[in-house]
């Protein structure tokens, strides 16, 4: 239907996670519109973040080129409680909660024994070398509560057992907000495990 | 529009989208089925865990016009949890779905392998029994409802009793356990040819109650190399050494 450019603009964004024909070639006619150098922007945006983003060499969250990242490279951060999570995404959802104060470490993924994938796809040796090189205290196993994530839980407690460091879970519970009576059995019994004395 | 009551065992989910899931179920009626789970992915998803493989459930599901259907309720009938909270136990309960999905077609009800499948599962996850070798005798045991027993009490290749000849080596090619002469694939001892002998002869029950045998590593190796020459596929979830300590 469309040829030259316009096709191949509709095309790469096709191509985007989350965006069907119908959104791309709604995109591809907003950016024919747009001014000159709105375009440009934009463009110029995508280009830099490809070159100058790359991942922190100390936790492997997504850092500027040659940098650590912004958490590594603040100095009131706790060097000494290590948060482990499987993607850089995850650091954004723990941020938001404003009760972390200690260091991250991205595996970039979870153990997938279906799939094949196993500890040398991801940076667990790196964390081992970690933990014993900058003293951390405590790890958290910060990992999704789904199949993958609690596999590679148990995995990293079992690799840093013999280690000198406390391993914690974060813990399985009801979402605030929600009904008691749709929470399926798995998460409630885990809830029930995980109950706090309540002081007056 | 249609529904359909399923009742099966959640083998596989792939992300879809944002925040779906695809959700790939050996169901006891309908052999293999794949639904859609919709934010299944959320925290605050109304089907919660429950659809995360390795479960046991009771579906609701809806037909629509598309090839996949879309779960509309679902109901745990076991979670199989000591299963999934031990790393060992899980890896060898991800090589009984992985092998249940190889076997499984979609549209070809296959209620022996549904059934053998819990089976597996609840023997896994007894925590009074050794799990070692719940996987190795339910391949053997899949090996019998695809057709393909192999011969054990001859040589598979020229035919003479086990009486006669010492049976020295096993290749599924070859039909089964071969002698000295026709000796190919790898080699097995008597004891581990016994075991899996018990193991399709109806004297599984005593074998998972007890302690492992001797040659468990032994038959456990020549009933993932049989399975997967079965399969033609390599198992991925049965070669992995995450769950081993
Ligand atoms: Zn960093
Ligand atoms: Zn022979």
């Amino acid at each position: 239907m469309y040829t030259g450019p316009l096709r191949a603009l509709i095309d790469e964004l096709g191509r985007l996670p989350g965006i069907g024909p119908k959104s791309a070639q709604r995109i591809a006619f907003h950016v024919l519109k747009i001014p000159g150098e709105d375009a440009g922007r934009l463009a110029a945006a995508i280009l830099a973040v490809k070159e100058r983003t790359t991942l922190c060499s100390r936790c492997f969250n997504v850092a500027e080129a040659g940098e650590l990242c912004d958490v590594c490279s603040d100095e009131r951060r706790d060097p000494t409680v290590l948060c482990v999570v499987e993607d850089p995404r995850d650091i954004v959802a723990v941020e938001r909660t404003q009760q972390f104060r200690g260091r991250y470490h991205v595996l970039q993924g979870a153990l997938n024994p279906l799939e094949g994938v196993g500890p040398d796809q991801l940076r667990v040796r790196e964390l081992l070398e970690r933990v014993g090189a900058e003293g951390a205290k405590e790890v958290i196993l910060c990992t999704n509560p789904n199949l993958e994530g609690e596999a590679t839980a148990m995995y990293l407690a079992r690799m840093l057992g013999p280690l000198e460091v406390t391993v914690t879970r974060i813990a399985s519970g009801l979402p605030v907000g929600g009904d008691l009576e749709y929470a399926d059995e798995l998460t409630l019994g885990r809830a029930l495990e995980g109950r706090r004395q309540v002081t007056a | 529009m249609t529904l359909s009551h399923d009742r099966g065992v959640v083998l596989r989910t792939y992300r879809l989208g944002e925040a779906d899931r695809i959700v790939v179920i050996a169901t006891e009626a309908r052999g293999k089925v794949r639904a859609v789970a919709k934010g299944v992915r959320r925290t605050a998803s109304k089907f919660g865990a429950r659809l995360e493989p390795l479960s046991h459930v009771n579906l609701l599901l809806w037909q629509g016009r598309s090839d996949l259907e879309i779960v509309n309720q679902v109901e745990v009938l076991d979670h199989f949890r000591t299963v999934r909270e031990d790393l060992d136990r899980m890896t060898r309960g991800l090589s009984l779905l992985e092998v249940t999905d190889q076997l499984s077609q979609e549209g070809h009800p296959d209620p022996a392998l549904y059934r053998m499948l819990v089976g597996a599962l609840r023997a896994l996850a007894d925590p009074a029994r050794d799990p070692t070798m719940v996987a190795p005798a339910f391949f053997l045991k899949a090996l019998v409802l695809e057709g393909a027993e192999p011969v054990l009490d001859a040589c598979a290749s020229c035919g003479e009793g086990a009486d006669v000849v010492d049976l020295v080596a096993f290749d599924l090619a070859q039909g089964g356990a071969l002698c000295r002469s026709c000796r190919r694939g790898r080699p097995v001892s008597p004891e581990a040819l016994a075991v899996v002998r018990g193991v399709l002869g109806g004297a599984l029950g005593p074998l998972l109650a007890a302690p492992p045998p001797p040659c468990a590593g032994e038959v456990a190796s020549l009933a993932t190399e049989a399975i997967e020459a079965h399969l033609d596929r390599r198992l991925r979830a049965a070669r992995s050494t995450v769950g081993l300590s």
